[in-house]
């Protein structure tokens, strides 16, 4: 078989144990999914098996052709004494990140315009809001926010580890198995395969896969660690590692379910009732605190010193930030359900806990904002750097509204209202994105060896059309939530409810507009930008970035020297 | 005391240079939190009163239960009324956690793009539910509802007694005669006339059995939607519940 | 369990849960012990090879 020896040759090649392992794995792996998608008892289940057994067999020619092509010895760790870092699969994920981001703002712009105008649903089952509103989520969380952390997090670690990649086949089995989790994830949706758990939506079997695919992650970054050079573990890889952990914890109880049977795509989850919301929000707000927060926090870790060309702030600040912030987020999940069927201790725990959160928060955005003191003048001219101080300063707002709208009194009003909306998308565009953003222009030309990227003119114009989206996003969603807050309340002269519940709905119309807009405008960003990188990626120099030296270097020839 | 020192801090860099303990703690201090806080909710008495009339939902309500989460229904419609007067007012009675102790998942949203439905049931007549679910804007013309017009195809429950049994594994009282029976349960819902409704609703105390607007002889998923619907809210008299009972 | 004990709980030893940790973390950024070692962590994503 494909696992014998090739024959005598003077340096004989031998498959390595992680390809006799992933390669017999994914060979039964295809049998038994091909084998489960013939004797599926719904249609989503056997075309996603289908699809995992197409995979499989696919991952499997890949490692036989890989074997077939690359030397007899196993990639070298250093190269002239410098690290040969493994930079495959980070291109992948980097390149994955940026067209999930815009199928996903892509996806967010349409359910906008169908609260606007519902004859956009086509009256279709696939189209309809309620199957298009997880894939939106999901879209921009999980994969364009998975790749960008998965991306960076194997870049950084081996930077600031000095030291390649643990494992030649896992970093790729990480990002092409999480991958493949986003096509199952999405594509089920569409077909209505849904558990109904906010942000966890997908079904049993995605689950199990996205767990394997997450403790490979685990133990490749850990792996790394381990082999490091540097005395010292660099504060963005505790970040990296809690962000990591605690997803996998929150994913695995969260996710406890009983399928209806194991050739079938319908479970029904472990809790109940008040039960299982206390665990979903425990977990929906932690996918907040954990992935959108620590994930991205490692990022400006990394990535505002390296383009400020400065180290961070305070160290000690970073130090005390993580344990603080760690420590606190896990509790705050219950203010998702103030006033519910809850008991009350837990949502007084949850809303103080969320209100001490502003502390570490701040400290942390504090951390990365003073970093660039004595270097403010950057800002004018830098607008990759532009996009992640801005990112900081919609942290800061966010961790403010965040606490405040965790107060009961406050939650009363704004729950179940679009001020929440206008708060996840302070966050998620301000902030998540846009250190994304930094991130992506920082890192394609850093991959592909790319003396600058092709047009800072561009990313000019990304920001400001970006932020544009975002004012008109967010304040429509703060007028647009008060108001419907208001209106819900409001009694008129004879002591009755002023309006009915349509005419609240019937009040946001024109806010829901300006919403779709703003979104509009932040996808249009988001193209200005794929662009840009793709010419990068292309080796291309736009006429209006800084003329190149005289010597005349070409793009794609460039020096080793990231571009800082 | 310099030595004692410089052991004691020996022992605390290794956070700082064993990724292993550092992944330890950081899991120690996370898991805490979620401890501290869900633990208690499984053997606190008070978490969940004691109602009388919750009953686990007939196959024909699960049923549509689960075409109710398929389409995202729980986007944009809660199922939790708070105790404020204009929720109260607005919606009924707020919402106990007993009602939804056999709910798994549980749907009590996040969201208010529509109205609340945790009590829903009863409110309006089959014929607006279908009408309404058909397309929204010929009843409601300002709503924003898609329109569910494709819900009139037959439903697949030929395995629904699965269901129950899932179910069942996972604690909601389900008894042996409910699975078995659960595929006729199923169709005996839609038939008052039929012989089967006194032993239905034996099994399913106050449940209602009628064709809820549609042809009996081919369940359409509508029906069974419009039969969840219709219990939602419906399983506790409020006129015989008493709230001081049940402080907290 | 009921919920007097539960907060009891909470007000007691989990403020002083919360305390000690954050102690030892504080004063674990601040021993001056730990300055040299920390600038030197903060110039690791600077150092180019």
């Amino acid at each position: 078989m494909a696992a014998t020896p090739t024959s005598a040759t003077p340096t004989s090649k031998y498959m390595t144990e992680g390809e006799v392992g992933l390669g017999v794995a994914l060979m039964v792996g295809a049998l038994l999914c091909a084998l489960a998608s013939a004797r599926a008892v719904d249609a989503p289940f056997s075309i996603h098996m289908a699809v995992f057994a197409l995979a499989a067999l696919a991952g499997l020619v890949t490692i036989l052709r890989r074997y077939g092509a690359r030397p007899a010895a196993p990639p070298r760790q250093e190269i002239d004494g410098k690290p040969n870092y493994n930079l495959g699969p980070i291109k992948f994920a980097t390149v994955a990140a940026m067209a999930w981001g815009i199928a996903g703002f892509s996806v967010g712009c349409i359910i906008a315009f169908q609260l606007w105008a519902p004859s956009l649903n086509l009256g279709l089952e696939y189209t309809s809001f309620g199957r298009l509103r997880p894939l939106h989520t999901s879209a921009v969380i999980f994969a364009f926010g998975g790749n960008v952390l998965i991306g960076t997090s194997f870049y950084v670690v081996q930077r600031t580890c000095r030291a390649r990649l643990a494992g030649e086949l896992a970093p790729w089995f990480v990002v092409l198995g999480y991958n493949l989790f986003i096509v199952v994830a999405g594509t089920g949706y569409l077909m209505g395969v849904t558990q109904s758990k906010e942000y966890a939506e997908p079904e049993w079997y995605a689950d199990l896969w996205l767990t394997v695919v997450w403790v490979t992650y685990l133990l490749v970054f850990l792996a790394t660690l381990r082999k490091r050079t540097e005395p010292h573990i660099f504060v963005a890889n505790w970040f990296y590692l809690a962000f990591i952990v605690t997803i996998a914890m929150l994913h695995i109880v969260n996710n406890l379910a009983m399928p209806v049977s194991f050739l079938g795509s319908k479970s029904y989850p472990m809790f109940a009732g008040v039960q299982d919301a206390l665990i979903q929000w425990w977990y929906g707000h932690n996918a907040v605190g954990f992935f959108l927060t620590a994930g991205f926090l490692a990022i400006m870790y990394y990535f505002v010193p390296k383009r400020a060309e400065r180290p961070i702030y305070s160290y000690r600040l970073s130090i005390i930030h993580f344990w603080a912030l760690i420590f606190m987020y896990i509790w705050a999940g219950p203010h998702h359900l103030h006033y519910t069927a809850l008991p009350d201790w837990a949502q007084t725990l949850g809303m103080t806990f969320s209100i001490m959160l502003w502390m570490p928060s701040w400290g942390g955005m504090i951390n990365g904002l003073m970093t660039l003191s004595g270097a403010w003048d950057k800002l004018r001219t830098d607008p990759v750097l532009r996009f992640m101080v801005v990112s900081l300063a919609f942290y800061g707002m966010a961790t403010f509204e965040g606490p405040m709208m965790a107060i009961k009194a406050v939650n009363s009003l704004s729950h179940y209202t679009d001020w929440t909306i206008g708060h996840v998308h302070s966050g998620a565009l301000g902030w998540v994105a846009y250190i994304s953003f930094g991130a992506l222009y920082c890192l394609v030309p850093w991959l592909w060896n790319r003396r600058e990227l092709y047009s800072l003119k561009l990313v000019e114009w990304h920001f400001w059309i970006s932020t544009l989206g975002i004012v008109l996003y967010i304040t429509s969603m703060w007028v647009a939530g008060i108001m419907q807050g208001l209106m819900w309340r409001a009694y008129n002269a004879l002591g009755f409810l002023e309006y009915s519940f349509v005419e609240t709905v019937e009040a946001m119309q024109p806010y829901y507009l300006v919403r779709a807009l703003g979104g509009v405008l932040f996808l249009t960003g988001a193209l200005i930008m794929a662009y840009n990188l793709a010419m990068t990626i292309a080796g291309k120099t736009a006429a209006e970035s800084d003329p190149l030296p005289a010597d005349g270097a070409l793009p794609g020839t460039a020096g080793l020297a990231p571009a800082e | 005391m310099a030595t004692a020192q410089a052991g004691l801090w020996k022992r605390h860099e290794v956070f700082e240079k064993n990724s292993i303990i550092l992944l330890l703690g950081a899991l120690l201090v996370v898991a805490i939190g979620g401890l501290v806080e869900i633990t208690p909710l499984f053997y606190l008495k008070s978490t969940v009163e004691t109602v009388e009339g919750v009953r686990p939902y007939t196959p024909l309500e699960l049923a549509g239960r689960n075409i109710y989460i398929r389409e995202g229904c729980y986007l944009c419609h809660s199922q939790m009324i708070r105790p404020m007067r204009d929720e109260v007012e607005r919606y009924g009675h707020f919402s106990l956690a007993a009602e939804s102790m056999y709910d798994h998942p549980f749907q009590w949203g996040s969201k208010r793009t529509g109205p609340d439905l945790a009590r829903v049931g009863g409110k309006y007549s089959d014929q607006w539910h279908r009408e309404h679910l058909k397309d929204p804007r010929a009843v409601v013309p300002a709503s924003i509802m898609p329109a569910y017009a494709f819900l009139d195809r037959p439903i697949d429950a030929d395995a629904i007694a699965d269901d129950l049994k899932a179910n069942r594994a996972l604690g909601v009282p389900y008894t042996d005669e409910m699975v078995a029976l659960a595929r006729s349960d199923l169709k005996a819902q839609l038939d008052p006339d039929g012989p089967a409704t006194a032993d239905l609703q034996r099994r399913y105390p106050g449940v209602s059995v009628r064709d809820f607007g549609g042809d009996k002889a081919r369940i359409a998923e509508i029906d069974a939607l419009v039969a969840y619907l219709q219990v939602l809210g419906t399983m506790v008299d409020f006129k015989i519940y008493e709230d001081k009972k049940n402080l907290r | 369990m009921t919920y007097e004990n539960a907060s009891a709980f909470a007000q007691t030893s989990g403020l002083l849960y919360f305390v000690t940790i954050f102690m030892a973390v504080a004063v674990y950024a601040f021993w001056p012990r730990n300055r040299a070692r920390f600038d030197a962590a903060a110039h690791l994503p600077l150092n180019e090879d």
